[in-house]
């Protein structure tokens, strides 16, 4: 009877996962767009975490949030401001966003507005910065204000103006589309960020801005191949949130990552976190890097892997093994093996060199503690330092112990409402 | 004679399930095998499998 139960709601959970129409409709700002934002808050990547327990990249991203917020004017004044307790730190997932790498999201920051146009709840995430010295590797120098200060005054309101002359962007048809053009997702995201500009670019135009700064934004896209997973991630989080809640349902609906821990929400079990110290990535370093300038695994990322894509994926992505280690015969038994753990077979979402088989979606957590087999995330490397950025790429799992004390805990709650 | 010798009598095929050492053997000896990818449930951790078991 209870197994019944359980496959019910785990059948209705990836029926919602399954079902979302992740959507583009407008840029905002995280002040005015996402839930109890005040001026002193400070979203980041993962699990909740304190200031004295974040790690170097970490750190240095919300040194440099406060200074871009102009609440601090150096790294001296932005550490004593963080130390203070005057500001609230919370995960982005705790106001319906996602950050990759540190994650960090502060109040003027222009965010992606996404929809997920079955349920209508929505997700939001900053723009992506492109590679080097950048606050989500915790860069904090004059050149990464700068930056931001751009994305902010002259990339969102551009941005902004285009979408309103183009209109929404389904994007789960884009990602089914990226998907047959060698991106996962996650760690790629070379197809999407080209689909993205010819989808764009005809309105980018059209808008009233000078030549020269329609011309900067469009190269600006172009220059960075990670552009579109700051569209991946959201469309991700807002077809997982659904699922939160479905009593009964062992599925896995968060897994998240603050450089410190490890955390994974599943639906059954609400918004209740179950965290472990982040691992070590295995893969390939940068040249004049190794694993010891790594820093553990970080980011929010690891949300394009619970919604069936990123290293689920990774057998459509043939190119990225060149990046992360390995062979095109490990990418395809990565995808396969995430079978194993899941519920059933992504119904847009298709592998070529699987047959066009759907990627793996929806986690079980008894699927995962039953056979041994960890979830295979595919990600970028951070060096330990603040202001460093990425050194390297590869795979990671989630700390099965997270897998263990959510089992543990849904067998406990089951016994506290006698139902077992 | 036992069916068992008439088994041994003809080329053996083999599908090993457990440990890897007899595989790795039966290979060494040239003889047809294949080995079954198998672990017990929750790798033998006797509190995890009870946990899952009474979700079943």
């Amino acid at each position: 009877m209870l197994a019944e139960k359980i496959a019910q709601a785990n059948k209705e959970a990836v029926e919602r996962l399954q079902n979302a129409q992740p959507t583009v409709v407008g840029i905002g700002t995280a002040g005015e767009n996402l839930p109890g934002m005040t001026k002193k808050t400070v979203l980041h990547a993962g699990p909740p975490v304190t200031w004295e327990k974040m790690s170097g990249p970490l750190r240095g991203a919300v040194i440099g949030g406060l200074i871009y917020e102009g609440l601090a004017s150096n790294e001296e004044e932005a550490i004593k401001l963080a130390a203070s307790g005057e500001i609230t730190f919370d995960p982005c997932h705790h106001r319906d966003a996602v950050g990759p790498m540190a994650g960090v999201v502060t109040y003027s920051m222009p965010v992606w507005i996404v929809q997920n146009k079955t349920f209508g709840n929505y997700a939001y995430c900053t723009f992506n910065e492109g590679l080097g010295k950048v606050l989500r590797f915790g860069a904090y120098g004059e050149e990464v204000i700068t930056r931001l200060k751009w994305i902010e005054n002259t990339l969102a309101p551009v941005i902004k103006a285009t979408l309103e002359l183009a209109g929404e962007i389904d994007l789960k048809t884009m990602i089914a589309q990226v998907l047959q053009m060698g991106d996962e997702g996650h760690n790629r995201n070379k197809a999407g960020t080209s689909l993205l500009i010819r989808e764009l670019a005809p309105y980018v135009v059209k808008t009233n801005f000078s030549d020269d700064i329609k011309a900067d934004v469009l190269s600006f896209m172009h220059s960075n191949d990670h552009f579109f997973l700051n569209l991946t991630m959201p469309a991700a989080k807002c077809a997982l949130e659904p699922m939160k809640g479905i009593k009964y349902s062992t599925l896995v609906y968060t897994m998240a990552r603050n450089g410190t821990e490890f955390g994974i929400r599943v639906a059954g079990l609400g918004d209740r976190w179950f965290t472990a110290p982040a691992e070590l990535i295995n893969g390939l370093y940068f040249p004049g890097y190794s694993e010891k300038d790594a820093n553990p695994d970080i980011g929010d990322s690891a949300i394009t892997e619970t919604s069936g894509i990123g290293g689920f994926a990774m057998a459509a992505a043939m190119p990225i093994v060149q990046f992360v280690g390995g062979t095109p015969q490990d990418a395809m038994n990565y995808s396969k093996s995430m079978y194993e753990i899941t519920e059933a077979e992504n119904n847009a979402y298709k592998i070529p060199v699987l047959d066009f088989r759907g990627s793996a979606t929806g986690i079980d957590i008894q699927k995962v503690i039953e056979t041994g087999i960890r979830p295979i995330i595919n990600t970028g490397i951070a060096h330990k330092d603040p202001g460093v950025g990425q050194v390297g790429a590869g795979l990671v799992n989630p700390p099965m112990k997270c897998f263990e004390d959510a089992l543990e805990a849904f067998v406990e709650q089951l016994e506290a409402a006698g139902e077992l | 004679m036992s069916k068992i010798n008439e088994l041994f009598n003809k080329e053996v095929k083999v599908i090993n399930i457990g440990l890897e050492s007899f595989y790795n053997d039966l290979k060494k000896q040239k003889v047809s095998v294949t080995h079954v990818n198998w672990r017990p449930a929750a790798g033998g951790n006797k509190k995890l499998a009870s946990l899952l078991s009474r979700l079943k």
